[in-house]
């Protein structure tokens, strides 16, 4: 495929984890439904880990966060720790996706908004005993009033849009 | 084998799983994990309002949409069909709770708090409407979230994932001990 003509500024690209000019080859699934129907089966198996696991349940994170039970930290650790493995695999095998790609991940820059944003979303974390995946699996679950928080988890990202220029970075 | 699915499963297995999710998008299509990113998703389809934030293409992210419609189908299916619903929660905990007059933990979340009529209370409001705000001012304004950072960031070495991540424990440690108590006790 030839690269978009479309100019998009590049450190934007970046920001929003899509891949530099020259460097995209895929051609985007867009809205179309058959190349988008994999990650829903995706969803459904991490939704289920996520529930299986209860690293979702409120009053888990209120025991992580009291220091009252190893189970968070030895999910996140032997996740982190799997992923790592994968990656580092996926790097020296040269392993590429279904489609024949060349595998990569961009990486992060570093800003001050990585803290002070971390902290509040920590903030939220404590409060609604929820990361933004979990949430999705509450609401899976039946606690229907968990599309508030969603909801009003997308008004927070938009109002962190409107008035981004004037916060520190 | 539907008995041992049944039960709540170790860290040790369920850590694994949840870190395999990396590879597995990866594999499926050069998709970095990460849930927080479909807020700004959703505000870019939605009401982008001409804030340069939200001005680009969307939906070349749809994919993202997807994996979070999959876990609200995962969620449901392994709640109703796939789960024994008892919990072991730390004694210490449940009788902190307890004081507070939160004594059903048969739920993921505690039902006295978050529920619909609960949202016409100052601790629900705050619970439910504040909590979530945060989470999407947060994430955005730190990059990512626990799936972005702390999980693909850190497994791919990046510092910054590292340091964002001590930033939501230092978040949550501080809110979860000092200030969750007090809006409880509203």
């Amino acid at each position: 495929m030839k690269n978009a003509t479309i100019h998009i500024d590049e450190t934007i690209k970046t920001e929003i984890g899509l891949k530099p000019n020259g460097v995209e080859k895929e051609a985007s699934p867009g809205l179309r439904f058959y190349p988008n129907i994999k990650f829903f089966f995706a969803g459904i198996f991490f939704g289920l880990v996520l529930i299986k696991s209860e690293v979702i349940s409120w009053f888990r994170i209120q025991e992580m966060f009291r220091l009252q039970s190893f189970h968070m930290f030895g999910v996140l650790g032997t996740a982190v720790l799997t992923g790592m493995l994968s990656i580092m695999l996926i790097k020296k095998l040269k392993i590429k996706t279904i489609n024949k790609e060349e595998i990569f991940l961009l990486p992060k820059k570093f800003q001050k908004g990585n803290i002070y944003g971390g902290l509040i979303f920590g903030f939220g974390w404590a409060i609604t005993g929820a990361c933004p995946g979990p949430l999705f699996a509450q609401l899976g679950s039946g606690a229907t009033v968990v599309l508030v928080t969603i909801l009003s988890a997308i008004a927070g990202t938009w109002t962190y849009g409107l008035i981004r220029e004037k916060l520190p970075h | 084998m539907l008995d041992f699915i049944k039960q709540p499963w170790p860290w040790w297995v369920s850590g694994p799983l949840i870190g395999i999710t990396v590879p597995i998008l990866l594999i499926l299509g050069n998709k970095a994990f990460g849930l927080s990113s479909n807020f700004r998703h959703i505000c870019a389809a939605c009401f982008p309002s001409k804030i340069a934030f939200f001005r680009y293409d969307w939906k070349k992210e749809t994919w993202n949409l997807f994996f979070a419609a999959g876990i609200i189908a995962g969620g449901f299916i392994a709640w109703n069909f796939l789960s024994v619903h008892n919990f072991s929660i730390n004694e210490k905990l449940l009788y902190d709770l307890g004081q507070y007059g939160i004594t059903n933990h048969e739920q993921l979340v505690p039902s006295e708090v978050f529920n619909w009529s609960s949202l016409f209370s100052l601790k629900g409001l705050l619970m439910i409407v504040v909590g979530g705000f945060l989470i999407g001012f947060g994430t955005r304004y730190a990059d990512g979230c626990t799936s972005g950072h702390s999980i693909t960031g850190m497994s791919n070495l990046q510092f910054v994932s590292f340091v964002a991540t001590c930033s939501f424990m230092a978040g949550g440690f501080l809110f979860a001990n000092l200030i969750v108590p007090l809006i409880l006790k509203l």
